[in-house]
């Protein structure tokens, strides 16, 4: 199989990433809450690559720890919504009938508000720990995965090997898993990882608020809010989660436009 | 002698093609082809998809439909040759001088405005007439293209009117502009058999009477025959054969030619009811969920094992609706199904194995009807697995059976749906029917979406099968020549029932219903004359009622 | 009653139904959960009679469904209770940071929509070519930074390193003459257009696309119109729809938007506000924020839905 360049690049930066997150400890040259400066928002040197902070902390440890919560939250997140959403998404479509009626009303109402606001509802009144940041953030995303899975299902449910399958007798069961499921996939997989970005996106506006992972926990989000003073004294220290983000969030992206066009391709091949 | 209107000589076209996984590449489509056309005559371009046919039309506006485009050659009209003029001029040509009829008006007219102002647009912008005389020359047209209410009708939106009126519409802002040309794209294709005739008649008397030349394109050669004074056979952006339509119908030269005349031709013998009905379907009435309306009324018919009942009828007569009855996609209100010898459960979750395995179906669509990830072996094998237990060695020997029954073997095992082409996909249905064993398989439409050469194929590849298996079919179709070749009993449907019903000499005799008359006399058949002979013989009746 | 008018009709009611929903789910996100209000507000330390006293003076002993609509009954008569944390009247609180936040959303979206626009036009011009690569190159970065730091970078360069504009709204002031107010906010002007013009552009540019691959501009075409005909006569008339809705849409992403925008630039708006309650779990104020959060988005929706049916000509004109 050839493999475009673009998706290869961003396949590498993704592994990359995921790697940096997993081995964390053994990257960072100091520890994420280790004050190793007396001075603050120190330029990048030999011993401090990136750095350091506003109360001296090494910036470049910061990032890799942050990098390493961060993912973790959206990566986790990713997961909740998924499941939850494919699952259901695939009963209201297989199932039709009330089940379909009472599942999709009630995802229209949660998506008539917007996610960050009732994100910052809930968050009013719960603790604000990592498990209730998963919570929170993966069911509020399962509603669009559910109206995906279930409007991509309907749309290969209606296809005459569906029917070829029902007439010949399969169950249910065999319907989903080898007739249903096979030809989902593609934009399932692509769809997951532009769900992961906005999980990255959502867990670092959350933080930057104030109502996301709490200090001195490390992460992309955090990091912007403990340094945002030093901008305007002109320390760019705020700005380093930017360039992060941005590139994990273009890798996946490329990735996932990959897996997408291959599907579309293979669907659309005529004669 | 002055120069023809149009003159084409060796004209190429190309495109940019995308295939998955490669890099976007330039092929031409066209390659070299040269005509004339004189004032007032009509120039028809035949040819199966891929011909290239609606893209020379389409050069003669010096347009190409995107990445197409014109790469070299001469398109000569009114005495010069309109792709090497500035783009003002091709601009005056477009509308003015040649002019486009589409395969859908429906899709042609801007949903957001009136048809009057659509119809007259080209003709005021090109400054051929003033609004006044434009519209008033619209008024006309409608009249003289038989469209209801003349005088009001271009008040109406596009979705105002009906499919075939709109059609006749779009020949109307065809013709408006006084052009001295114009291209017809397929413009009957897309309408029921007794529309056609109508649409036909009018654009072939609206050709007649204003003189305009006209280019008409499509690849059903008997419509082709009764409008044009020459025609140009293409295959593959070749010409295969050109000349005039009594050469081209009656001394066809090339074998091609003569393959495309002879289409749908196949003669069938058939044959007397014999033993018990494997298939009885009695006093159906059936009606979607949800709906206050009966699509099915009272249906009753017998198919008789290894015999052929064809259901013919237009859109929304409910021929298909009774294969969903049939196979207990819809269970009906009333009546039931008997099934060799058995009488079926209404629905399909309660009929036992035996039950759907006997009773098989192959689709219009052969593109959807299979599971794109899944190999031609996977999807033959399927049925032999579930049906019968079959596995390893013993499935394959009876895959590769089938696969050399339906004529194409054994290399095809491990090939996808996306690799085969409309007619190889079809037999792969027909191979997954046929693994099943079935006393009897639905055809639902089975040759409607392929070129007439390659359906005849199907058709032929059936009726053999049905030989070797002594399998029955019930054959659903629109298309009477494919009822002629392949029915031994009919049942014509209307509106939901069942109009004539009989053995196919029987139903094919006089003397005949109304509706049953109007729809064996608007198939187009493939001789000269048959068009006028039609409308003569409509004018008569209506004089004598 | 024709088919429009009963569309229209509908789409309000439905709009109208859904806001007394999400109404319900926003007071009831705030009670279901298994955190308490009086606790949050006094900490863990607080003994039980104060927390006790407290419960009785929110009235948080009543049945919930009982609070529930003395809640909805008091938003119904514009009013939007007491803060706890101040004990002042939200309504008052609101009001002026409400048209704070509405007149900074109103400048980006003055800038972004018509520029948003005539981008994606641009796009549609020169389609698979460099403009609309770049185009679309920039689209696919902006919408992989997030808001925040979009305004941070925004703020950093043109703020603090070149000194062009106030690096912060802080400077705002309701009743200063409109340039001054202008100058304040032209950092988060800037960073809400950015944001929302991704988005906005690349859905402009497939609506359009979309139409001008209808067979009608093909017909429009052939009858040797000019550009500019065909794109006025043929394509404006059936895009309008689309584009409106791409803009409706957008502007309610907008307003998600501000909320963030706000806290980076200390604008004394809603988003800061309601930020602010979170942190300090002033929950009566989260609710009025929140449902009028939703209320504009829920309206800008059905605005979008209101132009949809109002375009289409099947509608306008039945058969």
């Amino acid at each position: 199989m050839r493999i475009p360049l673009a998706a290869a690049i961003g396949m590498f930066f993704t592994a990359l990433y995921f790697l940096a997150a997993i081995f964390a400890p053994l990257l960072a040259p100091y520890g994420y809450d280790e004050v190793v400066s007396s001075g603050f928002w120190d330029p990048p040197s030999a011993e401090f690559l990136l750095g350091t902070d506003g109360i001296g902390r090494d910036l470049l440890s910061r990032m890799i720890y942050g990098g390493r919560t961060t993912i973790f939250v959206a990566t986790a997140a990713t997961i909740l919504s998924f499941t939850t959403g494919s699952v259901l998404g695939f009963l209201a479509a297989v199932a039709g009938g009330w089940v379909d009626q009472l599942l999709s009303r009630f995802v229209d109402l949660l998506m008539s508000i917007p996610s960050l606001i009732f994100a910052l509802v809930v968050l009013s009144v719960m603790p604000v720990t990592l498990p209730v940041l998963i919570v929170v953030m993966g069911l509020l995303d399962s509603t669009r995965v559910f109206r995906l899975s279930r409007a991509v299902a309907v749309d290969i449910e209606v296809m005459d090997y569906v029917e070829a399958a029902r007439l010949r007798g399969e169950k249910t069961a065999w319907i989903i898993f080898r007739e249903i499921l096979p030809n989902a996939l593609s934009p399932l997989v692509a769809e997951m990882g532009l769900r992961f970005i906005f999980m990255v996106l959502f867990v670092s506006t959350l933080s930057f608020l104030g109502l996301g992972i709490q200090p001195p926990q490390a992460d992309w989000g955090g990091i912007v809010k403990e340094n945002a003073e030093g901008i305007v004294y002109g320390a760019p220290a705020a700005l380093m989660p930017a360039f992060a983000i941005a590139t994990l969030a273009i890798s996946v992206n490329l990735v996932a436009d990959w897996i997408l066009n291959r599907t579309t391709s293979l669907k659309g091949g005529r004669g | 002698m002055s120069d023809p209107l149009v003159k084409v000589r060796d004209l190429k076209i190309g495109a940019t093609v995308y295939p998955p996984g490669e890099k976007p590449h330039d092929i031409e489509i066209v390659h070299g082809v040269s005509f004339d056309l004189e004032k007032g005559k009509v120039l028809g371009l035949i040819g199966e998809s891929g011909a290239g046919k609606s893209t020379i039309g389409l050069a003669s506006m010096a347009y190409g439909r995107g990445g197409v485009k014109i790469t070299g050659g001469e398109v000569w009209i009114n005495g010069r040759d309109i792709l090497k003029t500035s783009f003002k001029d091709v601009r005056a040509l477009r509308g003015g001088e040649v002019t486009y009829v589409s395969q859908s008006a429906a899709a042609s007219f801007n949903p957001a405005k009136k048809i009057m102002e659509q119809v007259t647009e080209a003709a005021i912008e090109q400054g051929k007439f003033s609004k006044k005389d434009a519209e008033a020359r619209a008024r006309a047209l409608f009249a003289k293209l038989g469209l209801p209410d003349p005088d009001n009708i271009g008040e109406r939106y596009p979705h105002q009117v009906s499919g075939g009126q709109l059609q006749r519409c779009m020949t109307a802002l065809a013709l408006c502009p006084e052009p001295d040309l114009v291209v017809f794209d397929e413009p009957t294709t897309a309408l029921d058999v007794t529309t056609q005739i109508d649409v036909l008649k009018a654009i072939k008397e609206a050709i007649h009477d204003t003189g305009v030349a006209a280019l008409y394109i499509t690849h059903d050669l008997a419509v082709v025959a009764q409008v044009s004074d020459d025609i140009m056979v293409l295959r593959h952006g070749d010409m295969v054969e050109y000349g005039d339509v009594d050469q081209i119908i009656n001394a066809p030269r090339e074998d091609y030619t003569k393959a495309l005349v002879s289409v749908r031709s196949i003669e069938h013998e058939e044959k007397p009811p014999s033993g018990e009905p494997v298939l009885s379907v009695r006093n159906i009435t059936a009606r979607y969920k949800g709906t206050k309306f009966d699509v099915l009324h009272n249906v009753n018919a017998d198919l008789y094992p290894g015999q052929t009942l064809a259901v013919v009828g237009e859109s929304g007569s409910g021929k298909s609706t009774l294969a969903r009855v049939i196979t207990g996609l819809l269970p009906p209100r009333e009546g039931e199904i008997e099934f060799a010898g058995r009488v079926l459960s209404p629905d399909l979750a309660s009929r036992t194995r035996d039950d759907l395995r006997e009773l098989q179906m192959i689709y219009q669509m052969a593109d959807v009807a299979m599971n794109p990830r899944q190999t031609v072996g996977t999807i033959i094998g399927r049925p032999l697995e579930f049906y019968f237990g079959m596995k390893g060695a013993e499935k394959r020997k009876r895959i590769i059976e089938l696969l050399d029954e339906i004529e194409l073997g054994e290399g095809f095992i491990d090939r996808y749906p996306a690799e085969l082409s409309g007619g190889q996909k079809q037999r792969v249905c027909i191979a997954r029917a046929l693994a099943a064993k079935p006393k009897m398989i639905i055809c639902d439409e089975v040759t409607s979406a392929l070129d007439p050469l390659v359906a005849d194929g199907i058709l032929k590849l059936l009726l053999n099968l049905q030989k070797i298996e002594n399998v029955a079919y019930l054959f659903i179709t629109h298309d009477l020549a494919t009822v002629r070749a392949i029915s031994d009993n009919i049942a014509v449907m209307y509106q939901g029932r069942v109009q004539r019903y009989g053995s196919k000499s029987e139903v094919l005799s006089p003397p005949f219903d109304d509706y049953t008359d109007l729809l064996l006399g608007s198939v187009p058949e493939m001789r000269l004359g048959w068009l006028e002979e039609v409308i003569a013989n409509r004018k008569m009746e209506s004089a004598g009622n | 009653m024709p088919l429009i008018v009963k569309l229209l009709v509908q789409r309000i009611a439905l709009g109208l139904f859904l806001l007394l929903l999400v109404s319900a789910l926003i007071f009831a996100g705030t009670i279901i959960l298994p955190g308490d209000v009086a606790q949050s507000i006094l900490g863990q330390s607080a003994t039980p009679e104060a927390l006790a006293n407290l419960r009785a003076e929110l009235g948080l002993n009543e049945p919930a469904l009982q609070r529930y609509f003395s809640w909805l009954g008091g938003l119904m008569q514009g009013d939007l209770g007491t803060a706890l944390t101040s004990g002042r009247d939200i309504g008052e609180s609101i009001a002026q940071r409400l048209s704070n936040t509405l007149f900074l959303a109103f400048w980006a979206a003055i800038v972004a929509v018509p520029l948003a626009i005539f981008l994606g036009l641009l796009a549609v011009r020169y389609r698979e070519r460099w403009p609309d690569k770049a185009i679309s190159g920039v689209t696919l970065a902006s919408i992989s930074i997030p808001e925040f730091l979009i305004g941070y970078v925004l703020m950093f360069f043109f703020g603090v390193k070149m000194g062009w504009f106030y690096p912060t709204a802080a400077a705002f002031r309701p009743d200063a003459p409109l340039l001054d107010k202008l100058d304040a906010i032209a950092l988060p002007v800037a960073t809400l257009t950015l944001v929302v013009l991704a988005h906005m552009m690349r859905m402009t540019r497939a609506a359009i696309l979309n139409v001008m691959q209808s067979a009608y501009i093909e017909t429009a075409e052939l009858k040797g119109l000019n550009s500019f005909q065909v794109i006025y006569r043929h394509a404006f008339p059936n895009a309008i729809a689309p584009i409106v809705n791409v803009v409706m849409l957008n502007l309610a992403y907008l307003v998600v938007g501000v909320v963030v925008i706000e806290v980076v630039f200390v604008y004394p708006g809603m988003g800061q506000y309601l930020v602010d309650s979170v942190s300090k779990r002033d929950v009566p104020v989260v609710q009025a924020c929140g449902i009028i959060f939703a209320a504009v988005y829920i309206g800008l929706n059905m605005i979008a839905d209101i132009v949809a049916i109002l375009s289409n000509p099947r509608l306008r004109h039945p058969k």
